[in-house]
């Protein structure tokens, strides 16, 4: 187990270092300056050339990863171009929220979806499930754009129920004072994550139904409650473990769309608008985030599966 | 790739490719057609391309010249489901739209499963250190989130139609090349692998002879699935600002810049290329799935 998790640990920061090195050089190959697109096409050059050595963009490239590299490593992951703030401020300002709206909404997805999806497959093929199938598989095909702008302008432009922006507070308390706002991007998120959660758990659970250990436990009297409940239920959980180890990446960019639309100042609006202005800084930070809560979410979900599921063998796994 | 040896050919010829996998593509092609969700999704796709490449024939519409006093009409009698905001049939644009929609998954699934195959078979069937590097490079970018990628990406090449191809590419080869390795590693060790090669059979021959036939399920089901996604993930880019310029049309960039007038009430700028969007997506999902039934193959769609 040890030996298991060092190596995977090993695997993970060559992938870590190879995601900043690619990043780098691919946001490198952006054509035109970056000072320029900054401060503006009327900068002298002398401000170019101050903006060039304060941030060190007159080095060759190669010694600029270095830099880079050397920084990351003592734990600076330098200062923002356009904001004048450090990334790493930031992110810490981003991050929560994020973990916020993605975990509840998350959270609030499991706890209708996987009832949903057992439902579905106990009384599948009939008039409910396929009638389910049918709606939850059109929200999965959705744009998520389209799906949001729909909730806007039914419940914010039409009934004037909920307002159309997020709570713009700067802390997660802050925003919970409002808790009208949350209500849209919340609903959004978590209506297009049980579109994908319950078709998951449905074909699942029709496998897991197709067990003889199931025979067995009938056989000993248990009512069909506790074996859906105790069973059924906490095996067919397996697969929906390792796609919750995959989300964990989202964090960075997974919800951009419902952030731009509901103007939520999470990290995918911050990337997103990073992007537009060619702010260096934040998009390697966030990119590199990326890479490492992509390694974290693998490695948890693998540990996850190996501690619900004990037929799996670390050894045997690569 | 062909082999100088006469005889190898003859006995070659004689293996499992002809006489037995013959069968068996005809078993799961019934086993596909016997699929109501294949009908289904097929039904959907074929109609839906009858209307974007028959249609134009029949319903004539000006595409070409924008016209402002025309410019957001309601339907009519004229126009059928009203102007956009160039002055355009929306119906002759969703005929144009479909076209260009249906160019581009189809370009990208082209292009990913190529490439993704030809990566995966070769770090598949060579293996050792050369595996290892193929595929940390591939786990290297994996890690890196898909709309990360894609809006860096964006920034960096210009979009335009071919720049999008390639980009949407870049970024769905990865799965497919992880797919097609990891059927490989599991039919390196089959006996007719074995059977092939005591016959002398070159690693090229046992490649396109042998592998790629039998990787051809999970691959076909991944180029339906990416077809969906290339539509979905430009109309997503165009959302954000990132699409193509005006004159480029396809469901995904009508159904953006309809989202704005959303709230002018301009329904008919919306919901049409919403629908055939979304139907198009359902159809090759169901297509998709269908496949992957048929032929029963375990695999999860990342």
């Amino acid at each position: 187990m040890i030996a298991y998790l060092i190596r995977r640990v090993g695997q993970a920061v060559v992938v870590v270092i190879g995601v900043m090195i690619l990043t780098f050089i691919l946001i490198h190959m952006e054509p035109g300056s970056v000072a320029r697109s900054i401060l503006g096409i009327r900068a002298t050059t002398s401000r170019v050339a101050i903006f060039n050595a304060t941030y060190g963009l007159d080095q060759p490239l190669y010694k600029q990863l270095w830099n880079y590299t050397d920084q990351v490593f003592h734990g600076n992951l330098g200062q923002s171009f356009y904001q004048q703030q450090q990334v790493s401020t930031l992110f810490a300002q981003a991050l929560p929220r994020d973990i916020f709206l993605l975990g509840t909404s998350t959270v609030l997805a499991l706890l209708i979806a996987l009832p949903l999806g057992v439902y579905q497959a106990v009384k599948r093929n009939g008039l409910a499930d396929n009638l389910l199938s049918g709606t939850t598989f059109t929200l999965y095909t959705m744009p998520t754009f389209f799906f949001a702008m729909l909730m806007v302008g039914l419940f914010a432009v039409q009934l004037h129920w909920l307002p159309p922006t997020a709570p713009q507070a700067t802390s997660v308390a802050g925003m919970l004072a409002d808790p009208r706002a949350l209500v849209l991007p919340e609903a959004t998120l978590t209506l297009t994550q049980i579109a994908g959660f319950s078709r998951y758990m449905r074909s699942s659970v029709i496998d897991t139904l197709a067990q003889d250990y199931l025979r067995v436990c009938r056989a000993k009297g248990l009512g069909e409650r506790l074996v859906l409940w105790r069973h059924v239920l906490r095996n067919s959980f397996l697969p929906i473990v390792t796609i919750l180890g995959l989300s964990i990446p989202g964090l960075v960019g997974g919800a951009i769309v419902v952030e731009d639309i509901f103007n939520y100042q999470g990290m995918g609006l911050l990337f997103y608008q990073a992007a537009l202005r060619h702010d260096f800084p934040i998009l390697l930070g966030a990119t590199l985030l990326g890479g490492v809560l992509t390694v974290i979410g693998n490695l948890a979900a693998d540990i996850a599966y190996g501690i619900l599921d004990p037929r799996v063998r670390y050894a045997a796994d690569k | 790739m062909q082999p100088i040896n006469s005889t190898t050919t003859r006995f070659d010829e004689l293996d499992a490719g002809e006489i037995h996998g013959d069968g068996r593509r005809w078993y799961a092609l019934r086993e596909f057609f016997g699929n109501t969700q294949a009908r289904v999704g097929l039904a959907i796709i074929v109609l839906l391309f009858l209307f974007c490449f028959l249609g134009p024939v029949f319903y004539h519409t000006n595409q070409v010249k924008v016209d402002l006093l025309t410019k957001d009409f309601a339907p009519s009698k004229q126009h059928l489901l009203g102007t956009d905001d160039y002055g355009f049939d929306v119906i002759g644009r969703l005929m144009r739209g479909g076209q260009a929609s249906f160019g581009l998954g189809f370009a990208v699934a082209g292009v990913t499963t190529v490439v993704g195959t030809l990566y995966g078979a070769v770090a598949g069937i060579i293996g050792g250190v050369v595996d290892a590097v193929m595929m940390r490079l591939i786990d290297t970018l994996l890690s890196i989130p898909g709309i990360v990628l894609l809006l860096i990406m964006v920034n960096i090449f210009t979009p335009t139609l071919f720049t999008v191809i390639l980009v949407l590419s870049l970024l769905s080869w990865l799965v497919v090349a992880r797919l097609v390795r990891g059927e490989v590693l599991s039919l390196r060790t089959r006996d007719y692998v074995l059977a092939a090669k005591t016959m002398g059979s070159g690693t090229g021959r046992i490649m396109w002879r042998h592998m790629v036939p039998n990787a051809f399920g999970v691959i076909i089901v991944n180029a339906t699935f990416s077809i969906a996604d290339a539509i979905t993930a430009l109309s997503t880019l165009s959302f954000l600002g990132l699409g193509m310029a005006a004159p480029y049309a396809d469901w995904g960039t009508m159904l953006s810049n309809g989202l704005n007038d959303l709230f002018d009430g301009y329904w008919w700028l919306i919901y049409p290329p919403a629908i055939l969007l979304i139907l198009t997506i359902i159809g090759f999902s169901l297509i998709g799935d269908a496949v992957l039934d048929s032929l029963d193959v375990r695999l999860r769609r990342r």
